[in-house]
């Protein structure tokens, strides 16, 4: 039975209100608690670890929702999942984690997602995190997602973190093959004490590999913000990366794209900003009437979409 | 209706104070159009961002309405109704359109995207975009001007509304531009442009921070254009017809 804490977790993380549509499985403090598999897409928790294995069939369509909610303190939950989309399948998977601290204690959940996008298949994965809790215990996440995204696969990773994370380490591995195309949005706003660091590694491994990796974050207060996002051709693909970030306050954002190419007809490009928000974007909306709060509010929130 | 009171304007550059504006005395009244002209660098975009709030002047008042609005700041401004269309509008990485067009249009009427197409902008194609650096800097001036149009302020001042746009958006702009002037509001341009020139009811001609010369269209015009001829014009014998904005001066 979903609490009403529960619900909220799931409405922040997975905008779930009420039952998700298509397969899921909702994991709470640590266990697996509502689980549904459908025809062509079966959920099956691990025999040896914690964790699930979700299995997609062969050009199946559909939804996926597996949320983890946390609603204890003192409370350190790892899981292992693994998810095998079949050739030719159709899938937006939503996963995320939210955790409600109500203690002193850390709440720290770290999961790692191994991930496989066979021939010709198409997945849409969207990763939110969000925290709240009024103990002052911290909130840690630490996501690792290994990602393989075979021969004319397609794979759309957005990737989500905006406040009341205290502490978190992202893990992004990507093996992109011949003809395999990936998109990588990330979007974080840190703010207070909190520190964020987002690894990201992505290989092109074949010819007409794609990648895009745009990361936009904002920084806030004392937070501290690390990129490294490394990008590796191997043979002649195409990739591009983008961090960009807004810095504030007294916070430290740390960015380093790297590429690195092993063929000659690869073609990629890093690009990375750092800066305050520009006077000239806060003046335009002054004088369309907004306050220069709320004109700060406007530029983060369209920033971060 | 805006009355700018003996404003001087001092900004600092390079560690050292230098005079903008000196004394500009105007009033821009209910119902009637203005333009402002002179060369680069004159104090044009100066007198029309002190009467935004976006400078405070040195010396002198902004009187709106009779209220005396100085110290007033920028969004306040606005919301009193006073707009400002920008030369070079900002970009903003991530924002679409459709969220620049809602602000614009938070206090006025309610929403409405003909605007867009009063440009000559598609608001099925523009609305989801960015307003990053993927729009031409035409398209992005367009949109600029829209938003002062949804906005609908009392006093819309427009800086070099022609800068960027194109010759056949550029006809379309001037007609959008009269047509949703009113008896009620004040339109003030920045512009080079004789078209522009000809549509107002005054031209004010701005030179080393001072007004210079100002006066209605039939008697100022051809004294703007024998003070802006210069050797270099002469010796290309160009036609009248040319504009004051191509003398290479």
């Amino acid at each position: 039975m979903l609490t009403a804490l529960d619900k909220k977790l799931l409405q922040e993380i997975a905008d779930l209100h009420g039952d998700p549509p298509g397969a899921f499985n909702i994991r709470k403090d640590g266990q697996g608690i509502q689980r549904r598999s459908l025809e062509g897409i079966e959920i099956n928790p691990k025999s040896d670890q914690p964790g699930i294995d979700v299995i997609v069939s062969a050009g199946k369509e559909g939804t996926v929702h597996i949320p983890v909610i946390m609603t204890q303190t003192e409370l350190s939950d790892l899981v292992y999942n693994t998810i095998d989309i079949g050739p030719e399948a159709v899938i937006t998977l939503v996963a995320g984690c939210g955790i409600h601290n109500p203690g002193s204690g850390n709440a720290r959940h770290d999961g790692v997602h191994e991930i496989i996008v066979r021939q010709g298949a198409h997945l849409v994965y969207t990763e939110k995190h969000f925290g709240e809790g009024e103990g002052g215990g911290k909130r840690m996440l630490n996501p690792k997602t290994l990602l393989t995204v075979e021969e004319g696969g397609y794979a759309e990773l957005e990737l989500v973190q905006i406040r009341g994370v205290d502490d978190t380490t992202r893990v992004t591995e990507v093996e992109v093959k011949t003809g395999g195309r990936l998109v990588m949005y990330e979007r974080l706003l840190t703010d207070g004490e909190q520190t964020a660091n987002s690894d990201v590694l992505v290989k092109l491994m074949g010819e007409e590999s794609t990648a895009r990796i745009i990361s936009r974050s904002v920084a806030q207060e004392r937070s501290m913000q690390a990129f490294n996002p490394r990008l590796i051709a191997y043979g002649p693909g195409r990739g591009h990366v983008e961090c960009d970030s807004i810095i504030m306050d007294q916070a430290v954002v740390r960015s380093v794209p790297e590429i690195w190419a092993e063929n000659a007809d690869a073609e990629l490009v890093h690009e990375a900003a750092i800066g305050k928000i520009a006077g000239e974007q806060l003046i335009k909306l002054m004088a369309l009437g907004l306050s220069e709060e709320e004109a700060e509010e406007a530029i983060i929130s369209g920033f971060l979409k | 209706m805006l009355k700018l009171d003996n404003i001087s304007l001092e900004i600092e550059a390079n560690d050292r104070k230098v005079k903008i504006l000196h004394d500009i005395n105007l009033e821009f009244e209910a119902g009637k159009m203005y333009a402002l002209t002179g060369p680069n660098g004159s104090g044009k975009s100066s007198v029309t961002r002190v009467a935004m709030g976006i400078y405070q002047p040195s010396e002198g008042a902004v009187i709106y309405n009779g209220e005396d609005i100085t110290t007033l700041d920028v969004s306040n401004r606005a919301r009193a109704g006073i707009g400002y269309a920008f030369q070079h509008p900002a970009r903003f990485k991530g924002m679409p359109v459709k969220d620049m067009l809602e602000y614009a249009f938070k206090y006025s009427s309610g929403y409405d995207c003909q605007v867009l197409r009063d440009l000559g902008l598609c608001p099925e194609e523009y609305l989801e975009r960015a307003l990053d650096n993927s729009l031409s800097g035409g398209e992005i001036k367009r949109i600029e001007i829209a938003t002062l149009l949804a906005q609908d302020p009392k006093v819309r001042m427009f800086d070099e509304p022609e800068a960027g746009i194109d010759l056949w958006s550029f006809e379309q702009l001037i007609d959008v531009i009269g047509a949703s002037h009113r008896e009620d509001t004040t339109t003030v341009v920045i512009s080079h442009q004789e078209k522009i020139l000809n549509m107002v009811d005054e031209i004010i001609l701005i030179e080393n921070g001072t007004i210079s010369m100002r006066g209605d269209r039939e008697t100022i015009w051809p004294k703007i254009k024998e003070s802006a001829l210069c050797g270099c014009r002469r010796s290309c014998r160009l036609e009248e017809e040319e504009i004051y904005a191509d003398c290479p001066r």
